[in-house]
């Protein structure tokens, strides 16, 4: 073995290493979130919140919340005032919720506390996944243990991204770390694949371009999907508070979705990701195609890989269809998003595991 | 333009935009087409008589709900093919699963689940998808370049109620600012129409043209790829090294065409296979793995065009004459001298052998037609053997490689003598012996005769039957040729949609109005009003920024309190009234 093969080694060793430790701060980070969710539910302010988004149903019409921006003009001796009116669609007009914490002080320290060590184990984690590119010296995703490590950490800092943009995406953390620590689990157990370099049908360029735009795409849909579930239950919950007559959300259930934002708010933020992410989703599958053309000789051939990314591809159309027509938004329009979300993820798993085609991945 | 379908909201509204964007999006067929070519749906049931009933039909059938329905049923029908083996892809799947699964078998044959993407169904619900695409982009077409000429419409009467809305007085005359208004909104890139009091513009309209764009691309790509099915061509050839290999049908192992390409028009070139050279992770867990494989070619153009050497890879075919040449599968063909009873050569040459595992584990055959035994009788001679770069199996009976480069090389032949059937005009396969005919040589003690040589080493036959001499090894390549026309269209649909897509998500059809009016008191009241098509979170900052842009010549003057209009009153007010 030459020493460039042993200094290769010691990366992988150092990027498993860096791996498991990011799990370790993870959990930590999602003891914190829990913390933070405990304690907020037990605030005043968050019961004086949720009996303020409690509206009688008395009300008539629903008034448009209004806001006042400054615009951030030099030149001008007084600033401009924009009213603006967000009209919430359907008949509901909820605010958004106080957030886990609640205005609770030690839900906000254990809150902030979660939120540094997330960043933390998101440095890490980017360690690990940098330390394993150098030890294979490609691009770190031609294998399930690879493809799913980077995979969690592009959900993270698209989150982070969300946050350092001032976005309203505090919600989102405890079921991300949740989520990556389970997915970072079935990584290092299941689907672990030692260091190696690539069978000659992943020679390519189009190997960084085609799978970092599935990794990117994946990650988003799955924010967006994050946030779909949660619309569907916040959804619900609002509905029932807007029947007094028909049964009430349970005291945990309102504890919990009282403390999340409108479900408007949560439908509007899974559409713009959802939306926004489609087309690099497209690019996505054009990318396949040319490489396939490449490789295979054909840029279609209905493998089960091909097949899936279709499928997926057709069901988030769908989505966007049903967003632009009358009768389908809201609820079901969010079915057709989940679809999508759990047909990308069975194109990851269930082919990948269970059908045979030629998308071979060196070990599982 | 002030066609007004949306329901009961926007009943106690005076402006014919609706309440805001958000009503506008939520009533769909209503308001929203003022922004939108988007078709209206529509639930009437048919009137009577053939001709309304068609009418009724094709507006159903290119209505948003059904293309939804269409969009998801595809999506639907496309799993089925993914789950079972397809005889497109791989027709010796398809026929063990069928003998693995007697009864659902036939039932999945009959519902063309082994041929999903060229099934009935399947087509069925794609060509109507894109009759609907088709129906619904034709008049929405038409309604763009509508909007395209119309201009701007007038302002609603209470910009207050739109979505964002700013407003200031100054001591500029009316006509003053609104001409300001309309230099500014002109160099903003906005379409600007001065109605009496008020500036209407509007921007945004690439985001129908990009609408309209992918939905066509997406009837170019489905066009170029059914061209392209027609007109294709694609054949496989195995070569060994030293060989050439020709493009005429003939010289082809398989080929398959589409049902409109005519195989004479096959563009003529060429190449020889030099070398071929593959290397294999040597430790580690992926030993045996495959790192690179290289086919070291000179191919030639034309009839007598000058060879030319170029590699061919996995990822890299050879382009040549509009057809693509790529490097697929490769294996050992092991090379023999047979010699017959009196010692004259029958046979010489390499002959292919099969790989049956990763490590390259092959089997193939050697024939020798017309061959004379000791005593000059004639007969065929038929050799089955198995081949192995690295041997491994001492001592357990069966005989496997255990890697797949030559680091050991063996070879085990068993030998036939009688009739190869070669002259029955069967057409019979390269791999394969058919020994109905032919009698085995055993050993002396009645066993069948089987022996394992090595390079260099020479098999004798039992009764002086003849030779065979295992004189080295070349290695072959599997190539397929294919040409398919069309596939630069669908690029080049595939990329237009890609950027109709993005122009359709990313950018926003908003309208914006700016107001001039004179007060009692002399000043003049500026008010700017937006509306965006969907819900844009932007809208205020670039009202903002309009309103900035406009102070210099409409510098504002200070507000008495009492004349501050406070929206949130008039609202409140309204709302009571509502
Ligand atoms: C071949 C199948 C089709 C696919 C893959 C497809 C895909 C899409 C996608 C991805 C969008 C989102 C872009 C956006 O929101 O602006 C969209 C929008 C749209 N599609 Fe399609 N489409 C198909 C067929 C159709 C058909 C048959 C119709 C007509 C009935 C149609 C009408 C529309 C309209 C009106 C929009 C704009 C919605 C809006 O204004 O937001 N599409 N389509």
């Amino acid at each position: 073995m030459n020493i460039a093969a042993a200094a290769n080694e010691d990366m992988a060793y150092i990027s498993n290493v860096l791996i498991y430790s990011a799990m370790a701060v993870y959990t930590l980070a999602f003891a914190a979130h829990s913390a933070e969710w405990v304690l907020g539910s037990r605030s005043k302010v968050g019961r004086t919140a949720a009996a303020l988004t409690h509206h009688s149903s008395t009300a008539p019409a629903p008034a448009a919340t209004m806001t006042k921006r400054k615009s951030s003009g030099t030149t001008v001796l007084e600033h401009t005032e924009v009213i603006t009116r967000q009209p919430a669609p359907g008949s509901r007009d909820f605010p958004d919720g106080p957030g886990a914490a609640a205005g609770s002080r030690k839900g906000e320290l254990y809150g902030r506390i979660a939120l540094s060590l997330t960043v933390l184990a998101f440095l890490i984690h980017l360690g690990g996944v940098v330390a394993r590119t150098w030890s294979v010296q490609r691009a770190p995703w031609a294998n399930m243990y690879e493809f799913s490590t980077t995979f969690s950490m592009v959900a993270v800092s698209a989150y982070l991204l969300f946050l350092a943009r001032g976005k309203n995406v505090r919600w989102i953390g405890l079921p991300l770390v949740t989520t990556v620590l389970l997915d970072l689990g079935l990584a290092v157990s299941v689907l672990y694949t030692e260091s190696d370099q690539l069978v000659p049908a992943l020679h390519s360029y189009w190997l960084w371009i085609h799978v970092s735009c599935a990794i990117i795409s994946g990650a988003m849909f799955y924010l967006g999907a994050l946030a779909t579930v949660l619309y569907l239950f916040r959804d619900r919950y609002e509905s029932k508070l807007t029947d007094p007559q028909g049964k009430q959300p349970g005291a945990l259930a309102a504890s919990v979705l009282e403390r999340l934002p409108a479900a408007a708010s949560l439908d509007r933020f899974a559409y713009r990701v959802n939306a926004v992410i489609f087309p690099l989703w497209t690019f996505t599958i054009i990318a396949g195609a040319i490489w396939a053309e490449a490789a295979w000789g054909r840029y279609w051939g209905w493998d089960p890989k091909e097949t899936w990314s279709f499928i997926t591809w057709v069901a988030y159309a769908c989505y966007l269809h049903a967003r632009a027509t009358a009768g389908w938004k809201g609820r079901k329009a969010a079915y057709l998003a989940l679809i999508g979300f759990a047909c990308f993820i069975f194109n990851y798993y269930g082919v990948n595991m269970f059908i045979n085609g030629l998308h071979s991945y060196a070990g599982v | 333009m002030t066609k007004r379908t949306a329901p009961s909201r926007s009943t106690a509204l005076d402006s014919p935009y609706g309440l805001t964007a958000g009503v506008a999006e939520e009533s769909g067929a209503g308001s929203a087409d003022q922004l939108s070519t988007a078709p209206a749906d529509d639930n009437g049931a048919p009137a009577f008589g053939v001709i309304s009933w068609l009418r009724w039909f094709w507006r159903q059938l290119t209505s948003m709900r059904i293309a939804l329905i269409l969009l998801f049923l595809l999506a639907l029908a496309s799993v089925p093919g993914s789950l079972l083996p397809q005889r497109g892809t791989d027709p010796a799947k398809v026929d063990q699963y069928k003998s693995n699964n007697e009864t659902f078998g036939p039932v999945a044959e009959a519902l063309g689940l082994f041929n999903v993407y060229s099934s009935i169904w399947f087509s069925a619900i794609y060509l109507l998808l894109f009759i609907s695409l088709i129906g619904c982009i034709l008049p929405r077409s038409w309604q763009f370049i509508g909007q395209l000429r119309a201009r701007p419409p007038a302002a609603p009467r209470r910009l207050q109620r739109l979505p964002a809305y700013a407003t200031w007085r100054t001591d500029a005359e009316p006509e003053q600012v609104r001409e300001a208004a309309r230099v500014l909104l002109k160099q903003q890139h906005y379409r600007v129409h001065t109605h009496d009091e008020a500036v209407a513009c509007e921007k945004g309209y690439l985001r129908e043209a990009g609408n309209l764009v992918f939905h066509v691309a997406l009837i170019v790509m489905l066009v170029a790829f059914a061209t392209g099915q027609l007109w294709r061509s694609e054949g496989g050839k195995l070569v060994v090294e030293g060989d050439g290999f020709s493009n005429t049908r003939t010289q082809y192992d398989d080929f398959k065409s589409g049902t409109l390409f005519d195989p004479d028009s096959l563009p003529p070139f060429g190449f020889t296979l030099n070398e071929f050279e593959g290397t294999y992770e040597r430790t580690g867990p992926q030993k045996g793995t495959p790192r690179t494989f290289e086919a070291r070619v000179s191919y030639w153009e034309g009839a007598d065009g000058a060879p030319r050497r170029t590699t061919i890879t996995v990822n890299n075919p050879l382009e040549v004459s509009g057809s693509k040449v790529y490097l697929l599968g490769h294996g050992y063909a092991p090379i023999v001298t047979v010699r017959d009873g009196k010692g004259d050569i029958a046979f010489q040459g390499p002959v292919p052998f099969l790989p049956k595992d990763s490590n390259v584990t092959s089997a193939g055959v050697i024939k020798v037609p017309s061959y004379r035994d000791r005593n000059g009788k004639e007969s065929d001679l038929g050799f089955q053997g198995l081949f192995v770069p690295t041997f491994a199996g001492t001592g357990s009976g069966s005989m496997f490689s255990q890697f797949p480069a030559l680091d050991y090389p063996v070879m085990a032949l068993t030998a036939y003598r009688g009739d190869l059937g070669l002259d029955s005009g069967l057409p019979q396969s390269v791999y394969q012996l058919n020994s109905k005919n032919m009698k085995q040589f055993t050993n002396p003690d009645g066993g069948k005769f089987r022996q394992m040589i090595r390079p260099g080493e020479t098999l004798t036959l039992p009764d002086g039957a003849g030779s065979l001499t295992f004189d080295g090894i070349k290695e072959w390549a599997t190539f397929q040729v294919s040409s398919k026309p069309g596939n630069g269209t669908v690029l080049v649909g595939a990329v237009a949609a890609l950027l109709g897509l993005s122009a359709s998500l990313f950018i926003q059809r908003r309208r914006i109005w700016v107001r001039a009016t004179p007060d009692t008191d002399g000043s003049t009241v500026v008010e700017l009003g937006g509306l965006g098509r969907n819900e844009w979170p932007r809208l205020p900052e670039e009202l903002a920024g309009l309103a900035t842009a406009l102070r210099p010549q409409a510098p504002p003057r200070p507000m008495p309190p009492q004349d501050t209009n406070h929206p949130a009153d008039a609202d409140t007010a309204e709302g009571a009234r509502a």
